[in-house]
């Protein structure tokens, strides 16, 4: 026994130097000046970035709330199909996500500029355009649109293992449709709703291409802050300390979320 | 069991599916277009699929892709099968929990952070070793392996979880070896987690933008790092027709990968409807 656990040896090194250093020297360059000794000036500076910061959390919440929306009538749907067809509709969810994201995201800006194909088939159609490119709008379409997979897979795995018994025995006891889904459904598929959440609230916050995108620059996030001190403006310590505030931003949230979500998939969540 | 879609639900069905290709279809469509444009369409040409065929850093970022890739998700899988495994058979309660959270780390964090903590730690162990320009394939590598491993793990582990214990002990107890064991019955029952764990990989690598965005260098450019570069300015259709073929060369290899397991699964059935009309034979014939 002792030796088949050895064989994890590797996998545990491997994360540890590239998971878990990394992590650290994060901590490190964000507590750091550019002469390598302590200062706490980088953390400070974030409070330049109050705004932005507030606008990505807003932005997330607002897309992974429409994606919880959008998907869950959605996935309760895909099982009240024949199972032949739930696989096909599983398949045609999951296909776009091979399309690689840049291009979908660049493809709907396509579709939505002031000279794109939906104002000209408006424009074609006799009618007025409308301006959709470079707002706030936009954005959040994008965010939905690239991340929703994420949202209806895990919730349609939950709703197809839900046993319709209960849903029937609440039924029989006189419960309308609406009790039905608050107290029967929703609590029965919260591990799907949860990790569904997380799996778009966390790509949403983060973001950087969609908002350069689809908000031209005008809705500026913390990922697009990240991405121009790494990339462009070479301030590894500004950018550094700015990863930090996301990933504790982001584990505030999940802790937050796991604390009403109830404990039993609290162990994988961290 | 109520077991029926509603108009309304058919409707809905419908629609989001038709918002969710649109952007996919306008991408398909506008890789044959005539002219340069990406929102006006002229004509049909495949002009930009022969353009794309002479562009030879597209090439090149291709096969990078495909090799960066194949070699990552094998490095990972084996990695990952090991330990899973390994994780499967451990006393230690507390190191099981503790690499399980180091497991999620790279899920639960966002992209960008896992990017721009690796990219930290090779510029820092670049300038500890004193090199210039680490950022290339060896980091590209390292960086997608990481990134691959807990989907490999995450897929082994509830099947190993389920498995019968009683099967690999019957094993042992009949003469195997536990390396024995191991291949003989305990492998093939995995063997579909590590399959899927390993498709996974492989088109994660294939797919990722932000992680390699970070810690790739000059020298060595995969084709979302060459799509985004191009996306800078306005892209002509020649991207379209790359992001086209990707995506059916993707297509094709899922309909095959479904096609060999449902054959799989057709022998199986096979074999249980044979056994079972033996087994019908036998009491007859008691």
């Amino acid at each position: 026994m002792k030796n088949r656990t050895a064989l994890s040896a590797p996998y545990s090194v491997w994360m540890i130097l590239f998971i878990v250093v990394p992590l650290l020297i994060v901590v490190y360059y964000a507590l750091t000046g550019p002469d390598g000794s302590f200062t706490w000036d980088n953390m400070r500076g974030l409070s330049h970035y109050t705004d932005t910061i507030l606008r990505s959390v807003y932005y997330g919440m607002l897309a992974t709330a429409i994606c919880l929306v959008v998907s869950y009538p959605l996935a309760y749907f895909f099982t009240k199909t024949k199972a032949s067809t739930q696989g096909i509709l599983v398949m045609l969810i999951m296909i776009p996500m091979w399309m690689n994201f840049i291009l979908r995201t660049y493809s709907i800006m396509v579709l939505f500029e002031d000279t794109g194909i939906i104002n000209n088939m408006l424009r074609g159609m006799g009618l007025d355009p409308v301006h959709m490119i470079n707002t706030s709008g936009a954005v959040i379409f994008g965010m939905v649109y690239n991340y929703v997979p994420f949202m209806v897979l895990p919730l349609y795995t939950s709703l197809s293992k839900l046993d319709y018994k209960y849903v029937e025995a609440g039924r029989d006891l006189g419960a309308n449709g609406f009790q039905i889904f608050k107290d029967v459904m929703l609590p029965m598929t919260k591990s799907g709703i949860i990790s569904g959440i997380t799996m778009v609230f966390v790509p949403s916050v983060s973001t950087f291409y969609i908002s350069q995108k689809l908000g031209g620059g005008g809705y500026t996030l913390i990922g697009d802050v990240i991405e121009l001190q790494f990339q462009t403006a070479y301030n590894y310590h500004l950018g550094a300390s700015i990863s930090l505030l996301l990933m504790v931003l982001i584990l505030i949230c999940l802790a937050i979320m796991n604390r009403f979500g109830g404990s039993e998939d609290g162990e994988m969540v961290i | 069991m109520m077991k029926k879609l509603s108009i309304p639900g058919k409707i809905y069905l419908i629609l989001f599916f038709i918002l969710l290709y649109t952007p996919l279809i306008v991408l398909f469509l506008f890789s044959f277009n005539a002219s340069n444009s990406t929102s006006v369409f002229t004509g049909f040409s495949v002009r930009w699929y022969q353009e794309l065929f002479r562009d030879e850093a597209t090439i090149a970022a291709f096969k990078n892709t495909v090799a960066l890739a194949v070699l990552s998700s094998v490095i990972s899988t084996i990695l990952g099968t090991a330990a899973a495994v390994g994780f499967h058979y451990s006393r230690s309660k507390f190191y099981k929990r503790s690499m399980m959270t180091v497991t999620n780390i790279p899920m639960m964090n966002p992209d960008i952070v896992t990017g721009i903590s690796m990219m930290l730690l090779f510029v820092f162990a670049g300038t500890l070793f004193h090199m210039r320009g680490v950022l290339g394939f060896g980091t590209m590598l390292i960086a997608h392996i990481s990134f691959q491993l807990p989907y490999i793990i995450l897929n082994i582990l509830p099947r190993l979880n389920s498995l019968d214990v009683y099967l690999t002990e019957a094993a042992e107890d009949l003469g195997c070896t536990p390396s024995q064991a191991f291949f003989k019955v305990t492998l093939p029952q995995i063997r579909s987690g590590i399959f899927a764990g390993a498709i996974m990989a492989f088109t994660l690598s294939l797919d990722d933008f932000v992680i390699s965005y970070f810690v790739s260098g000059p020298t060595f450019q995969t084709l979302p790092i060459r799509i985004y570069s191009m996306t800078k300015k306005r892209v002509t259709p020649d991207m379209y027709a790359l992001s086209t073929l990707i995506f059916l060369f993707m297509l094709i290899l899922l309909i095959l990968i479904n096609v060999i397991q449902s054959d799989k699964h057709a022998e199986r059935k096979e074999k249980r409807r044979n056994r079972r009309e033996l087994k019908k034979a036998q009491e007859a014939v008691e």
